[in-house]
């Protein structure tokens, strides 16, 4: 049997909303769930309180429940990301208080807590040594130079750094493994690895299908009916493509080797072409569709009920 | 990853003022990006935490950074500590036992 939002709270049915209040911020400071990083039950304790404070706040809700009009469960609440499930993963590492020690360096560590760390390691006889441990590290990435491939700097600490060859075609949430990059080994043991996760930012124009880039090319009616030449973005840089004579909205053009800059074989950019109007108003145009038109009968719609 | 702008619908009684001086004081560390700034889960995260410190702890802008400071540090020892947690269970036994065996027990076992 459920409990009551009384019970949850631990208040009698008459107690006062103000007091009720008072007991549930109490309550919800205990309970946090980002207080309480290791106890998984003050999770299902806040939830539980929250719902109870959600309905028992709220007098009209409270009065239908005390009409049982309505059961505890009340309103629903969406599920949430707690901080938490995020803080203690390695992106947590970016809100890490400056200054403090890493375990990467368990000399610091064993320094850290004053334990001697040297005299200790060594005690019972002489073989013990460790590699060192990996460090992990986040990098954003252009979407071009995702594309082309690139270096990038990732700091390590203050004043010390990291050069990282970002490899072209690389892909959101890669990661790059920098060998003995890491933390330090320990009683001689190897050095660690740099873990480095790769984001790609999304680009306004460039879309990634594979090892091919597709983008969309708004040209004027002109351009379609008659052809023309126009330049068109890459991500190696502005090119020259020829649009053939009366083309439509959504044909595709394609240009070789122009998509991700693979070592071996480059995919392609395709090229979408949208045909816009423009200034609707022009009264030129108007005037001349309206002659050519009713000569030139042609149903878009065709096949279409 | 979401925007600044699209932050600011996501939560109810978030202004940008004030989202704009949690990032200039540094409680947020969204990233800069072609003139906006780019959210990931994490900071959004942090930033319901924080709405929810300010209006149902009534913790104020005094306050605040002493109140995320402190969580900092408790979740930054927590990652390390895991670190080593996994660190010692990919040690052979020996190892392990002989750590176990150095622990200190804990005065009330």
């Amino acid at each position: 049997m459920a409990q009551t939002p009384y019970e949850v709270l631990g208040v009698k049915p008459d107690t006062s909303a103000e007091e009720i209040r008072t007991v549930y911020r109490k309550l919800a400071k205990q309970y946090h769930p980002d207080l309480n990083p290791g106890k998984p039950e003050a999770e299902e304790r806040f939830k539980a309180v929250s719902a109870a404070y959600d309905l028992l706040s709220d007098p009209e809700k409270r009065a239908r429940y005390d009409r049982e009009e309505i059961d505890e469960s009340g309103a629903e609440r969406p599920p949430r990301s707690y901080y938490r499930g995020y803080a203690e993963g390695a992106e947590g590492r970016k809100y890490q208080p400056e200054g403090e020690m890493d375990l990467g360096d368990l000399e610091d560590l064993f320094a850290a807590f004053g334990s001697g760390g040297r005299g200790r390691r060594t005690r019972g006889g002489e073989g013990f040594k460790a590699r060192g441990g990996d460090r992990l590290f986040t990098l954003t990435v252009d979407f071009v130079e995702a594309a082309t491939g690139g270096k990038q700097r990732v700091s390590l600490a203050p004043e010390q750094w990291l050069d990282v060859t970002i490899p072209p075609g690389i892909t959101d949430g890669q990661v790059l493994r920098l060998r003995g990059k890491g933390g330090p080994g320990l009683g001689g043991g190897p050095v660690g690895d740099a873990l480095i996760e790769v984001h790609v930012a999304p680009h306004p124009l460039f879309r990634r299908d594979g090892d091919n880039i597709q983008i969309e090319l708004p040209v004027s009616l002109a351009e379609a009916v008659l052809g023309a030449r126009v330049t068109v973005p890459t991500v190696t840089g502005p090119v020259t493509m020829t649009i053939p004579k009366g083309s439509d909205t959504g044909a595709q053009l394609r240009l070789r080797g122009k998509g991700i800059q693979r070592k071996k074989g480059p995919g392609d950019q395709y090229v979408t072409l949208k045909v816009v109007v423009g200034p609707s108003s022009d009264p030129e145009l108007a005037a001349f569709l309206e002659k050519w038109a009713p000569r030139h009968p042609f149903d878009p719609r065709q096949g279409i009920p | 990853m979401i925007a600044f702008e699209e932050l600011l619908g996501r939560f109810v009684g978030l202004d940008r003022r004030e989202l704009t001086r949690w990032v200039e004081n540094r409680w947020v560390l969204p990233e800069r990006r072609n003139e906006t700034w780019i959210f990931r889960e994490i900071d959004v995260a942090r930033v319901e935490l924080i709405l929810e410190v300010r209006r149902e702890f009534a913790i104020d802008d005094e306050a605040l950074p002493l109140f995320l400071g402190l969580l900092d540090q408790v979740y930054d020892l927590r990652r390390q500590l895991g670190r080593l947690c996994d660190a010692l269970a990919a040690q052979p036994p020996e190892i392990q036992a002989a750590v176990k065996k150095a622990l200190p027990r804990t005065s009330n076992a």
